[in-house]
């Protein structure tokens, strides 16, 4: 059916879009700056140089941006559309979203040659949203439990107490510069099924994380 | 009725001499201590604690008049090192004004008594001072069968710490294997060694990890109980405010070189000479919390990354296994080999990634699909 004619569907809200966009400029800050605090090269020249400082200061930046990006989302999760609400996340609770999830990955494994056709998230990606999502959780409560420590007395330090009793200070820190790996494994991944789906469902699946429309053969569910 | 009073009199003085308390103060004087050194000691035990100048007169007040406590040293699972670090302190005053305020009744290292006439002189200690006296505890306390991996004239380590660290006032636990295990407690741990605090949960605490402690902060702690009639405040390690409130790294004399981006990187290069930031020779002090760039060691002379080497994190909970390999950022991944680093592990995790989804873009490219269809066994929503 190459010549059947499809709709356009308002399906991203524009918090949904914002947040995908914060998370993904604030990752590749994180990701870049973290590296090079984890391994510094010399770039400072004299003692009055700030490098390191500013280097520390942009990564903290993003992650308070990061970190304010994914509570909204969450707070959207139960204010926004369907397509954006928290139940999408869960699709493996309903045979419904068992099933969508099956036929999916059966797609992605060569079994099946029918492309499905999801209108908003599809069942098999938000699965690995949610694995992402406490992967985020652990990023966070890590890295503002390492950073809290420059004021013991404050306030996050006593919020974040447990994280000391979880982790050594160094495990911490291990376990902080594993899941940025992680996530950067969760980018390819991302970005190579963002780029398949969109050549092969003819949704404008990429343009719709700009736009917000999707463009699909049904018109209503 | 006058020779009565008299004899009575007497009587009263014949008994001071006996048993009389000698306060710090006098008992300084009768040293030839100087009132000078005296107050010298007083200010710097003030800065010590993290008070203010303005508190230094009335520490000294307070030392002037409080009676010396008695104090047990007792030597378990350890090398002595925190009682070398006490003895050998560089500052020959500050160390015999230690030993002066406390009135060591028992420490194994240095007593003259020996056998069992130490032992009953332990016993007499604490049955005397029940609840008033301090109990120094240098070394871990081995827990694996029944703990006879460490006696002392018959009695295990662990039941010596449970019958002088109940009634005692407090006890201090010198070191890092006192107050966590230490390496004593490293893995595999074959005594099955653990801190005090683990061994006599009841007891009070007062933790002062680092290998070895700086005397300083034995004297300050002991101090502040003198002066203020309790222990000072303790972080959730159970160490003192005053002395592991800061992370090293904060405190550090290199920090400036660390802000800037100036690193040694390799020992002896011209940052190394240059006094340049350890941190990618594995300086743990961004995770170790301890005052040594301010208090230092021996009479403040010096500290390891003074000395150029990096901070190894020896005042923190199980350092020997959290805190290696010493010479590099972050731990080994478990289950990798030691020559695997985290980056090397994630970046191999990146290109696998990478590389497997290019074949399977490679092999979409190829196939024939079916498009979306507006069948019914196809909605989706």
């Amino acid at each position: 059916m190459p010549n059947q004619p499809k709709f356009k569907r308002y399906v991203w809200q524009l918090p949904v879009r914002w947040c995908h966009w914060t998370n993904a400029l604030s990752i590749v800050v994180l990701c870049v700056t973290g590296f090079f605090i984890g391994t510094p090269i010399s770039f400072g020249g004299s003692p009055s140089d700030f490098t390191m400082g500013w280097i520390r200061f942009f990564h903290f930046t993003a992650a308070y941006a990061f970190t304010v990006s994914l509570a909204s989302r969450v707070l959207w999760s139960l204010i926004g559309n369907e397509f954006s609400g928290w139940r999408a996340f869960f699709p493996f609770f309903s045979a419904k979203g068992r099933d969508k999830m099956l036929k999916m990955l059966r797609y992605y494994l060569f079994l099946d040659r029918e492309v499905p056709e999801t209108i908003g998230h599809n069942p098999l990606a938000t699965t690995a949203y949610l694995a992402l999502f406490f992967l985020y959780m652990v990023m966070i409560a890590t890295g503002f439990a390492l950073y809290a420590q420059h004021a013991p007395h404050g306030v996050m330090h006593a919020a974040l107490g447990f994280m000391y009793t979880l982790f050594s200070n160094q495990g911490m820190r291990l376990t902080h510069h594993l899941s940025m790996w992680f996530i950067v494994g969760f980018a390819i991944n991302h970005i190579y099924s963002a780029w398949l789906m969109d050549i092969k469902e003819h949704g404008g699946e990429i343009s719709s994380m700009f736009s917000g429309y999707k463009f699909t053969v049904k018109k209503e569910d | 009725m006058g020779k009565k009073r008299a004899d009575a009199a007497r009587g009263r003085q014949a008994e001071d001499l006996e048993e009389r308390h000698y306060s710090v103060g006098e008992l300084l004087k009768e040293r030839g201590v100087s009132r000078r050194s005296f107050l010298k000691f007083c200010s710097t035990v003030t800065a010590a604690l993290a008070l203010p100048a303005s508190l230094a007169p009335s520490v000294a007040r307070a030392l002037d008049q409080v009676q010396r406590p008695p104090l047990v040293w007792l030597e378990f699972q350890g090398c002595t090192g925190d009682s070398e670090a006490l003895l050998r302190s560089a500052n020959p005053t500050v160390g015999e004004i230690v030993l002066d305020i406390l009135s060591v009744d028992y420490h194994e290292t240095i007593m003259a008594a020996a056998g069992h006439q130490a032992e009953a002189a332990l016993d007499k200690t604490i049955a005397d001072n029940k609840g008033k006296y301090f109990c120094v505890i240098e070394g871990s306390i081995p827990m694996k069968d029944g703990g006879v991996y460490g006696c002392v004239g018959g009695k295990s380590h662990l039941e010596r710490a449970r019958q002088v660290c109940g009634s005692a006032a407090a006890t201090i636990a010198i070191g890092t294997c006192a107050s966590y295990g230490g390496i004593a407690a490293a893995s595999p741990n074959p005594t099955g060694a653990v801190g005090v605090k683990e061994a006599v949960p009841g007891a009070t605490v007062i933790n002062l990890p680092g290998c070895p402690c700086n005397a300083d902060n034995l004297t300050a702690t002991i101090v502040h109980y003198l002066v203020f009639g309790k222990i000072p405040a303790l972080d959730g390690h159970g160490r003192p405010l005053f002395a592991y409130g800061k992370r090293i790294h904060d405190n550090c004399e290199r920090r400036p070189h660390f802000d800037a981006g100036q690193y040694v990187e390799h020992w002896g290069d011209d940052g190394h000479r240059g006094g340049f930031c350890l941190y990618k020779m594995g300086c743990k002090g961004p995770a170790t919390f301890h005052n040594c760039p301010t208090q230092r060691y021996n009479g403040k002379t010096s500290w390891p990354v003074a000395a150029g080497h990096p901070c190894a994190g020896c005042s923190e909970p199980s350092f020997w296994d959290t805190m290696s390999p010493m010479y590099r950022r972050l731990p080994n991944v478990p289950g990798f080999g030691i020559e695997h680093s985290a980056d090397m592990i994630g970046l191999g995790l990146a290109a696998g990634t990478a590389g497997a989804f290019a074949v399977h873009g490679a092999l979409n490219a190829l196939r024939k699909d079916k498009e979306p269809a507006n069948r019914d066994e196809n909605k989706e929503g």
